[in-house]
């Protein structure tokens, strides 16, 4: 009797942390901060970079000497960049809800459509001094829904291309900084810019960094060029038939296994080794290039549908479940309030149309030179699209992973692959 | 009376020394069963729960379902593929792994010179972390890694060991062997230096050959090892999860992608948790199945049983 009683009282507390997740908070007014004491914040992010998360601290800390009734610490967890999604739901399902969170923007559907987020606007709005129209629209519109804002987009990088110019130059190849002059900056330039480096001086050509044969979703910084999407903008109908895309991975497939413009699946070489032409990627990797090489950063090639700008952009939320969402909403408004999203600017281009200012940015990119910054990122972000996101994008990047893995092949037929891609990615789409 | 009272003096001590004793018995077993009640049975029991319930943490939603997510994992093409997947990666390990271990162990059994540096040489991976003895595994089966390379100095054009179905399975299967093998070779060494001597050199004696005297003394004398192996191996592969999940994620398509693999998709990336629950359950009681099949078969060969 008394093991049966013990083994209820073990399973009450171990269901009670279910119970706490599932208790939805909806209808909480993040508007006005009242809690009865000070309460220590908690916000996950994926940077562990010291210098990004001691400005983080300086933004808080002077928060809380304005704000000592609300807010007693504020800590910043660091969660590692691969696993950051799953890190941070199985804090969740274990009943640990964070107050803040960083999220992808390939996800932000779905956090914003599961009603796991509270809505920031009011409080964004209210807040003063904040200048919520200095707001780009657009930069806003994957993280709203009907009036609301759930998520505040506080990074907006564009994606861009690194050159090596040492190999360029090695090689005895045309200056892409020059053929972009001359609008001649295209994507087959530069799949012919790095096959010929590759034969010439070897070595390899160019990477879209982070994809790895793997994470597909990085292609569309290629695909965009073609002005294909891998689903409609509803997110209803799989995009991987429509000519574009069959175009566009065509294109890619041919440069892999015919000019070894890119190096083939199961090889995993690095440009910032110094041992490639171009990599495709955002330019906060710029922090890894250590001068064993020169380089240059232009903009995103042009395809055959003309030049598309591609931003990576992360969300930074406030957990409906958190144990005060109005106190956490407060705090972001101040954490991105103008002043300290100048500040931040230094790492994370703002979604405010005053910072998106070359000379505001060069202040905190030292290694950027103001005609880069004018040129990739005020220009980048204009008219710029997203990674592609939906709110069932987990399963969707696993099943088309799986399905375009028979396109990573010499011998692969891109028709017959993307229309089994869409086969499979069709219900989920549908779901 | 005298005598009674002696008696009754005698046995009133001793039983409070009893108690005493069992006090201390329980109290030093107390740790070990509460442990296992915290962090085995109540874990166990709740999966069970959780696997009738659909379980999203995003939308915060925990709803009673019954046996919906039994239903559907009759009804998940995707399971039956990562079933079938499991079952080749575990039958690749248990055949590789056993015939192994038990060829290096009679091997370094012998006394010659040198079997104490090949014991601890084939032992040490298994004191390797098991993320970075893969990692390196990773780089040495890519495309242009040292595999192939080896394979191009003596004329042959290796494959692109993690990218095809086939090849990405066998290289997994390897790569779990030689990092486990050095330990079951450890347990048949042992059981191997337990065998009389002098039972050998009767059968020699009377005429047995070597493979003879290995078929019908050495192996029916070791059973109980291959017995306690076979079933670790066995439970062991089919709880393999950071070689899958950093050499191949599951791919090329779903060819690797094992049970607790598929599971650890649908828990962690897809965040359903009561689907996965259900997967969890099946998984246990795959285990559970194997292992009382295992259990039951020994009265056939296992020689020591009785």
């Amino acid at each position: 009797m008394v093991q049966r009683r013990s083994i209820t009282t073990a399973l009450t507390a171990s269901f009670a942390t279910v119970a706490l997740a599932a208790c939805n908070g909806s209808g909480t007014d993040v508007s006005e901060p009242d809690p009865d004491e000070p309460i220590d914040l908690r916000m996950t992010v994926w940077t562990a970079d010291e210098s990004q998360l001691a400005l983080f601290d300086d933004i808080a800390d002077a928060y809380i000497a304005e704000n000592p009734d609300l807010v007693s610490s504020v800590t910043f967890e660091s969660l590692p960049f691969d696993d950051y999604t799953t890190s941070l739901t199985t804090q969740l399902a274990g009943g640990n809800t964070p107050d803040l969170a960083w999220i992808f923007e390939s996800t932000a559907p779905e956090f914003v459509g599961s009603g796991a987020l509270a809505d920031l606007r009011p409080a964004l709005e209210e807040s003063e001094g904040y200048e919520y129209e200095d707001l780009l629209p657009a930069a806003l519109e994957l993280w709203s829904q009907d009036d609301g804002l759930y998520a505040y987009p506080f990074s907006n990088s564009p994606f861009a291309v690194f050159v090596n110019t040492d190999r360029i130059d090695e090689a005895g190849l045309p200056d892409p900084q020059q053929l972009l002059a001359d609008g001649e900056w295209t994507f087959d330039a530069m799949r012919e810019l790095s096959a010929e480096s590759a034969d010439e001086i070897g070595g390899h050509g160019m990477e879209v960094r982070d994809f790895n044969y793997s994470i597909w979703e990085n292609l569309a910084m290629v695909w965009g060029g073609w002005d294909a999407e891998a689903w409609t903008a509803d997110g209803t109908e799989c995009g991987f038939t429509q000519p574009e895309m069959v175009e566009a991975m065509s294109w890619l497939h041919e440069a892999i296994f015919v000019d070894g413009a890119l190096p083939g699946p199961g090889s995993t070489p690095d440009f910032f080794g110094g041992d490639m032409t171009f990599s495709i990627t955002q330019i906060s990797r710029a922090s890894a290039l250590d001068g064993s090489f020169e380089w240059d950063l232009i903009p995103l090639p042009a395809g055959p549908a003309g030049q598309q700008n591609v931003i990576g952009q992360a969300g930074l939320g406030v957990l409906q479940n958190g144990q005060d969402p109005a106190v956490a909403a407060d705090f972001l408004a101040y954490f991105t309030n103008p002043e300290n999203a100048e500040a931040l600017a230094a790492y994370f281009p703002p979604p405010r149309e005053s910072l998106l200012d070359a000379a505001v940015l060069a202040e905190g990119n030292p290694m950027l030179s103001q005609e880069q910054l004018e040129a990739v990122v005020v220009g980048g972000i204009d008219g710029a699209i997203t990674k592609p996101a939906h709110a069932n994008f987990a399963q969707l990047q696993s099943t088309i992973r799986g399905e375009l893995d028979s396109l990573w092949t010499a011998q692969a037929d891109v028709d017959v692959v993307l229309a089994d891609v869409c086969e499979a990615a069709q219900p989920l789409l549908e779901d | 009376m005298t005598a009674t009272a002696e008696v009754r003096g005698r046995s009133r001590p001793r039983s409070s020394w009893r108690r005493r004793d069992a006090a201390t018995g329980y109290l030093f077993v107390a740790p070990a069963v509460l442990g296992s009640v915290a962090f085995v049975m109540v874990p166990l029991i709740a999966v069970v729960w959780f696997s009738l319930h659909e379980w999203n943490v995003l939308a915060a939603t925990f709803t009673f379902e019954g046996a919906a997510n039994y239903e559907r994992m009759l009804a998940d093409p995707a399971l039956r593929q990562s079933l079938i997947a499991s079952a080749w990666f575990s039958a690749g390990i248990l055949v590789l792994n056993i015939s192994l271990a038990l060829l290096l162990a009679v091997l370094l059994n012998q006394k010659l010179p040198g079997t104490t540096f090949f014991r601890v040489a084939f032992f040490s991976p298994v004191v390797v972390s098991l993320v970075a003895w893969t990692i390196v595994w990773g780089f040495l089966l890519q495309s242009d890694g040292g595999i192939n390379a080896l394979l191009a100095s003596i004329g042959i054009d290796g494959p692109n060991w993690l990218r095809g179905s086939t090849t990405a399975m066998v290289s997994i299967v390897v790569v779990q062997v030689f990092k486990n093998v050095g330990l079951n070779m450890v347990l048949f060494l042992a059981a191997l230096q337990g065998v009389p001597e002098e039972i050998q050199e009767a059968a020699t004696l009377d005429g047995a050959g070597a493979w003879r005297r290995f078929r019908t003394i050495t192996v029916p004398m070791i059973s109980p090892t291959i017995l306690l192996v076979s079933i670790l191996t066995v439970v062991g592969s089919l709880e393999t999860f950071a070689l899958i999940d950093v050499m191949t994620q599951g791919g090329p398509g779903n060819s690797t992608t094992v049970l607790v693999y598929y599971l650890y998709r649908q828990a962690f990336q897809f965040n359903e948790f009561g689907y996965a629950s259900a997967i969890a359950v099946l998984l246990f009681l795959i285990v559970l199945v194997l292992t009382l099949l295992q259990w039951q078969t020994r009265k056939r060969w296992v020689h020591h049983e009785n």
